[in-house]
């Protein structure tokens, strides 16, 4: 059974990050691993979306089908609610909730709606919402906000089995190690 | 040894397997990982070079001179390519080569959804489409091996899904391939129409061979489940397939896609009672199925244009997709990317699209952005290099007209040395009044940061000669040059207040770096206090006019309920570009750092 996983957010957030982290660990437990990436054309600022699919079996297509996501990781919650159409009737959505305008809202055009959480609660089976950003300033960097959403995906997913730790070890640079792994337990930790 | 690896860096890797020592390339979406991870590697020499077509003439005389060559692009880099692609397709190689081109169902960074398996038809050109990564590292081994018993150019067909999806891929040893010896060979080196005359003929039987090849290929391969349901798939095509016809359905899944396995085909087809094929862009296998006389099922089922991922196909099979949860919809704001705070092109739109009575012709780059709101500064742009010349055209039309428009071009550096020189010549020489800028931010932005002829560094790294832009244009006859710093409201309006009245071509040079790049030492002299400082809004002093706003900045901040504009101190970078635009001066630079 091909699982599929679909993690989202704004440029800069450390969504592609987040993404060959599970990756990596994902083969290296055996599993036939397809990954596919559409950032958007701007390098800051556009939305990006990484899909990760995984199976004991072969795995066919790189992209996921819409209605079929076991779980959305979003990194920001608006990008939770432009994907949502991805998640299955069963799924799971694990939203950070912070709040990233875009140009057209900065400029007046738009409005952020402010019950985003509400509408994706009212949509979804299980919402998670979690506030990584600011879990993560606390632990002393707001950029380890995609390793706590990281944490949470692999608790939601069942898939601790997998040696998380050296794959950080191995991933991230050595001065950001500690503060990664705090990070990856604190997002383990709110799934519970 | 397995990796994960993308599409991009499998084919790299097959470079390296395959005992490739010369690749050439020009950046493109979604093409250019490809030769940034060729570059890693010692053992190959790597050049970005100024446009596609330079990169395929590099890899032909590397290949002329006895080694294995290749050059990628994106489809439409092969347009530009073309040319001696389709010549050299006559002569054969000597060392083995390959063209990889980058196609994009989707359009997700590209102009146009070119389908370039037209080229490899028409250039008689020998071609390999991968699925996944695994392929595309198997492809190129296999490519270059079958380019010097076949004595031809081989086309490795990728799109951007295989570019830009990772799976699994088993790694082997390099092959170090002996560098074969060149001797003058006027009869195949030398196309003129004498000789051309009889490679045209050779050309036929070399296909014959490759068409009985293309039988045997191991990348053709049938899987029958049953004859009820046939599907016919080449590439990516063939994964999202099997998501949807599921394992009920038999499978004719093609790699080695010209010429095509005819015998195969016919035999698949002959025992399906209904055939689908599932191919991206055109009906390239469908009309090659239809000649054979068989009817079968492609673009009256599935949509002419896009992906064929599994949605579409199932959507298109079945009249719906899988059921999706129901929600508001509305809700979701547009996310469209824009210009990075502190951009060196917000200063120049800003004040372009300002003025009346002038046309913009634009270009292929982050610039393109600046057709949108809020700057509403380009009016055309159609592929690399052609601002400067469609520009030349409207100008010489409205003259001709009488009709009193001012024809201001835009190209990025990057592009200029692209295939912008050429047009300028032209500009020159015919006696255009056209005013010519050049967005010169010291690298090549919208793909990630690739070097170029003026950036002082090869894909390497390695220190490079910098063409001057500004001696350029000299040298061309350009007697009208300006640098100038294109975050200087006034220089901008100076510059254009100098040149739009002049009856002869003008150059302006907008100079300054890139917000994203890895700056040079020489960057880092050359730009005094270069995004070192930040801007502040003085809440007291703002009206919440919005001007500010007018910049397309995403920095700054309107704050609806207090009607003041703030700015985010973690995306400034102090180009004080809305400083400038402030009608009360209620923005001024951060003291204190």
């Amino acid at each position: 059974m091909t699982k599929n996983i679909l993690l989202t957010g704004v440029g800069g957030q450390g969504t592609i990050l987040a993404a060959k982290m599970l990756t990596i660990g994902l083969m290296e437990e055996g599993y036939d691993v397809k990954m596919s990436e559409i950032h958007g054309m701007s390098q800051r600022g556009g939305d990006v979306t990484s899909q990760v699919r995984y199976s004991r079996e072969r795995v066919w297509s790189p992209v996921i089908e819409k209605g079929t996501a076991d779980i959305i990781v979003s990194f920001e919650k608006m990008e939770a609610l432009r994907n949502l159409d991805y998640i299955r009737a069963d799924g799971t959505v694990v939203v950070n909730s912070e709040e990233i305008p875009s140009m057209t809202v900065l400029t007046g055009e738009e409005e952020y709606a402010p019950d985003v959480i509400e509408e994706l609660q009212k949509t979804a089976k299980k919402v998670v919402v979690i506030d990584a950003s600011r879990k993560a300033e606390e632990l002393g960097n707001v950029k380890a906000a995609n390793v706590i959403l990281l944490g949470a995906l692999v608790q939601a997913m069942g898939l601790d089995d997998i040696d998380w730790e050296e794959i950080i070890r191995k991933t991230v640079k050595e001065k950001f190690v500690k503060l990664n792994l705090k990070a990856f337990a604190v997002g383990k930790e709110q799934m519970k | 040894m397995k990796k994960l690896l993308t599409g991009d860096e499998a084919i790299a890797r097959g470079a390296y397997e395959a005992g490739v020592r010369h690749a050439s390339a020009y950046p493109g979406t979604p093409s250019t990982e490809i030769l940034e991870n060729i570059a890693k590697y010692d053992e190959i020499y790597a050049e970005w070079a100024p446009n596609e077509k330079v990169a395929m003439e590099s890899a032909i005389g590397a290949s002329m001179a006895g080694v294995r060559s290749m050059a990628s692009m994106k489809h439409v880099g092969v347009n530009v390519a073309a040319d001696p692609l389709m010549t050299f397709a006559y002569m054969g190689v000597n060392g083995g080569a390959v063209i990889v081109t980058a196609d994009e169902p989707g359009m997700f960074s590209s102009q146009n959804e070119q389908d370039n398996r037209n080229y490899a038809k028409m250039g008689k050109i020998p071609m390999l489409e991968p699925a996944d990564s695994q392929e595309c590292l198997d492809m190129m081994k296999a490519a270059f091996e079958l380019s010097e018993t076949y004595n031809v150019i081989f086309m490795i067909r990728m799109v951007t899904r295989v570019c830009h999806s990772k799976s699994l891929v088993e790694c082997g040893e390099r092959q170090e391939v002996p560098v074969k010896e060149w001797k003058p060979d006027p009869m195949k080196y030398v196309a003129l129409p004498a000789h051309s005359r009889i490679l045209r003929v050779q050309i036929e039987e070399r296909m014959k061979k490759l068409a009985e090849y293309s039988e045997r290929s191991s990348f053709n391969h049938a899987e029958i489940n049953g004859t009820k349901t046939g599907v016919i798939a080449s590439g990516v095509s063939y994964y999202y397939a099997r998501e949807v016809f599921g394992e009920e359905a038999s499978y004719l899944k093609l790699g080695f896609t010209n010429p095509l396995p005819e015998k195969m085909i016919r035999e698949f087809c002959e025992k399906m009672d209904r055939v689908y094929i599932v191919e991206e862009d055109d009906p390239y296998i469908e009309e090659f199925c239809q000649r054979l006389g068989f009817e079968v099922h492609g673009k009256d089922t599935f949509p002419p244009y896009g992906e064929m991922t599994p949605d579409v196909l199932r959507k298109s099979l079945t009249g719906s997709t899988l059921p999706e949860v129901e929600y508001d919809r509305s809700k979701v704001i547009r996310r469209p990317p824009s210009l990075c705070a502190g951009c060196p092109h917000r200063g120049l739109f800003y004040r372009l699209g300002k003025r009346k009575d002038i046309m913009i012709s634009g270009d292929i780059g982050c610039y393109t952005l600046a057709a949108g709101a809020p700057y509403n500064a380009m009016n055309s742009t159609v592929c690399m290099g052609a601002s400067i010349s469609v520009g030349h055209g409207a100008q010489q039309a409205f003259n001709r007209a009488g009709v009193k428009r001012k024809v201001v071009t835009v190209l990025g550096d990057s592009t200029f040395f692209h295939t912008g020189v050429e047009s300028l010549i032209n500009t020159v020489y015919n006696k255009s009044d056209t005013v010519n800028i050049i967005l010169d931010n010291r690298i090549t932005g919208m793909t990630g940061h690739q070097q170029n002829p003026g950036s002082g560094f090869t894909v390497k790294m390695e220190p490079a000669p910098i063409i001057d832009i500004e001696e350029l244009v000299k040298a061309l006859g350009i007697r009208h040059v300006k640098v100038i710093d294109p975050n200087d409201l006034a220089a901008v309006d100076a510059a254009l207040d100098e040149f739009l009245p002049l009856k002869e071509p003008s150059v302006i040079i907008t100079r300054w770096p890139c917000v994203l790049k890895k700056f040079s030492e020489a960057d880092l002299e050359e730009f005094d206090g270069l995004f070192s400082t930040k801007d502040t809004v003085d809440p007291e002093k703002c009206i919440g006019c919005r001007a500010c706003m007018g910049t397309g900045c995403p920095a700054l901040i309107f704050e609806k309920e207090e009607k003041k504009v703030r700015i985010n101190r973690a995306d400034c970078v102090g180009c004080d570009v809305c400083m400038q635009v402030c009608p009360v001066d209620a923005i001024t630079k951060e003291t204190g750092r």
